[in-house]
């Protein structure tokens, strides 16, 4: 009658397939694409922002560079509804007494938003056949340039969804994981690095500095692929995921 | 996935005929008496129910909690309760609003962990097999949430799906039958009236044919012939598993439940059959006698009689006649009067509405 089986991950699959066909189910799939792919092609054009035509260089920098940025805005946004909303309505009750487990379920709702990210990330690939089509680019340079981006999308999203598991209410999840988000992304700017390299010293500037997003995003952006980055990355997307899981379930029920 | 022993649907409009039929058949009460149900109205508040308490057993145990206990802060909302519930057995919590009902259901379907105490389901700890207990148990949460965005169709498959159900479409089709989804399943759930929202939930909880049905407030919202249909569905499947509905509604629990249990402030004040609860009711089998011609030495009379409690005046021709032990002694008192001018003789029964009121205001006092 049932191939149920028990195990850390059970129900998984059925949680990432609910939730990533609910990113197409209502418009807000939809509009975070259409959002993501006109702000992207405006600041990546802009004269003012990406300058892309002016620089006459065949890369994707121009598009690479804004990237943080507008994911500090969007991914949030994403990130808001995934357990505020469950909670809110009620529904966590449903899907906690359901034979799938806290990991599973917090991970498939991950999963499910990272390969939404991804798949809005690759819709600005006709960017990327033009700079092809009008010049030689550094495939390679292409390519990590993209892998930063989901690897961005992805430490995003987790912190974003830290948030959302300690609220029911979606505003004030997104407000939250916005200001986290910026602060990871500023804390690696040259200038903050500077400031805190004077008021905190040397020892403090690297160690903000290996703590900075936008610092490893900038080197897999260069065509770098370093395991240091990868494994930051990683580490720095599992902890929030770890944080975030024991936060739901101390809240789950409040 | 096994198909219900019965093929009855829930329908739209069905007559109401055969609603009322189907819950009055739901009503045949136990008929084993519990082994210590309290023969005295007062002593009823005194004793919090043990499982000795509980009703002959219908089937194996499938639901075994042992002192559990869950603590908000200062507020004890379950505070040490234990019960075995059986395959067979329908049973109801009551319980004014706050008094733990919903968050021993949260305890037992394993959304909360008990700050003490254990529950077994179906022969597996929720603290060491939950998702095997949790295989076991089809729940409807309070107002029966749902993602409303989902289609009917939809929202069951990722249920089914969750629940590593091999065959859902048949499974899809079988619930939906059942509980009379088949017009609204692509529609999407936030587009239902109340009604339906709420059988949406139930058909979740069926899906799986769950040997344990756990159900807060299944009714609660839905108009006369909803309400019916529901107690009917849950009269059908009440043979063939352990059922535990949480109700405000008391009419509901004399209709579908062959146990009862009253519980107030955490704790479990009653628990028995509602045939035995209505029995200590505080009116139950009180006799109200009516006479053509005033009778001013009449309750007197009565109250004289060694069945006779008390005997409440009306007027010098009407009077109520409390018998002792809450017994039955409308012969007894109908043989005395028999010499009487009687204009009218009537015998309530008692009202579990009363019962409710008497044990949880006391609680609260």
């Amino acid at each position: 009658m049932s191939r149920f089986t028990t195990g850390r991950f059970t129900g998984l699959r059925a949680i990432f397939k609910r939730e990533f066909k609910g990113y197409f189910a209502s418009p807000l799939g939809y509009i975070f694409i259409v959002i993501f792919l006109v702000a992207s092609g405006w600041l990546t054009l802009s004269r003012d922002f990406g300058r892309f035509l002016e620089l006459r260089q065949a890369s994707l920098d121009s598009f690479f560079t804004y990237i943080p940025w507008l994911f500090v805005v969007l991914v949030p946004a994403v990130a808001m509804r995934l357990w505020a909303e469950e909670r809110k309505t009620g529904t966590v009750e449903l899907l906690f007494t359901l034979p799938v487990t806290l990991e599973a379920s917090y991970l498939g709702k991950f999963l499910a938003g990272w390969c939404f990210l991804i798949f809005s990330l690759l819709l600005s690939a006709p960017l990327a056949l033009q700079v092809a089509r009008l010049g030689d680019p550094d495939w390679g340079v292409i390519f990590t340039g993209y892998l930063g981006c989901a690897l961005l999308a992805a430490s995003y999203l987790s912190i974003g969804m830290l948030f959302s598991a300690i609220t029911k209410n979606q505003v004030v999840a997104f407000i939250l994981g916005t200001t986290a988000t910026v602060a990871f992304l500023i804390v690696g700017l040259p200038q903050s690095l500077e400031t805190i390299g004077k008021r905190l010293g040397g020892y403090a500037e690297q160690l903000f500095g290996a703590l900075s997003v936008s610092d490893h995003f900038d080197t897999l952006t260069r065509g770098l692929l370093e395991l240091g980055t990868l494994t930051f990355f990683i580490v720095f997307t599992l902890g929030w995921l770890v944080c975030g899981m024991v936060a739901l379930d101390r809240t789950k029920a409040s | 996935m096994e198909e219900s022993s019965s093929s009855d649907t829930l329908t739209e409009e069905p007559p109401a005929e055969e609603a009322e039929e189907a819950a009055a058949e739901s009503v045949e009460p136990e008929e084993s008496a519990p082994d210590e149900a309290p023969a005295e109205e007062e002593p009823v508040e005194e004793e919090p129910a043990e499982e000795a308490a509980a009703p002959a057993p219908a089937g194996e145990t499938l639901v075994q909690a042992e002192g559990l206990a869950k603590h908000y802060g200062p507020i004890r909302a379950v505070d040490g309760i234990s019960f075995n519930v059986r395959r067979g057995e329908v049973l109801g919590f009551l319980g004014p609003n706050g008094a733990g009902k919903t968050t021993a259901m949260r305890l037992i379907t394993g959304f909360l962990e008990p700050d003490a105490g254990r529950v077994e389901v179906a022969g597996h700890d929720l603290a060491c097999e939950s998702l095997q207990a949790r295989q076991k148990i089809g729940y409807l949460p309070e107002n029966a949430p749902a993602y409303g965005e989902m289609t009917v169709t939809g929202f069951l498959e990722f249920i089914a799906e969750a629940r590593a159900i091999d065959d859902i479409p048949g499974a899809i089709a079988r619930v939906v039958a059942r509980t009379g989804l088949t017009k609204v399943q692509h529609q999407t759930i936030e587009t239902l009236s109340k009604g339906f929202k709420r059988r949406v939930g139930l058909a979740q909880a069926l899906i799986h044919d769950p040997e344990v049905l756990i159900l807060d407030e299944p009714t609660d919202g839905l108009d006369p012939n909803q309400k019916a249909l529901v107690q009917e569905l849950l009269s059908d499947l009440a043979a063939e598993k352990c059922i535990i509905v949480s109700t405000h509604i008391l009419d509901e629990v004399e209709r579908i439940c062959n146990r009862a249990m009253i519980i107030s402030q955490g704790r479990i004040l009653v628990d028995s059959t509602p045939q035995d609860l209505i029995a200590l009711a505080p009116n139950h089998n009180v006799i109200r006698l009516t006479l053509h011609e005033d009778d001013p030495t009449l309750a007197a009379r009565i109250e004289a009689e060694p069945w006779c409690a008390r005997v409440e005046t009306y007027s010098a021709s009407t009077i109520d006649v409390h018998p002792e032990g809450g017994e039955n002694h409308l012969m007894k008192l109908l043989d005395l009067v028999k010499e009487l001018p009687i204009q009218d003789v009537r015998l309530q029964e008692g009202r579990l509405e009363d019962l409710f009121r008497k044990i949880t205001e006391g609680v609260s006092a």
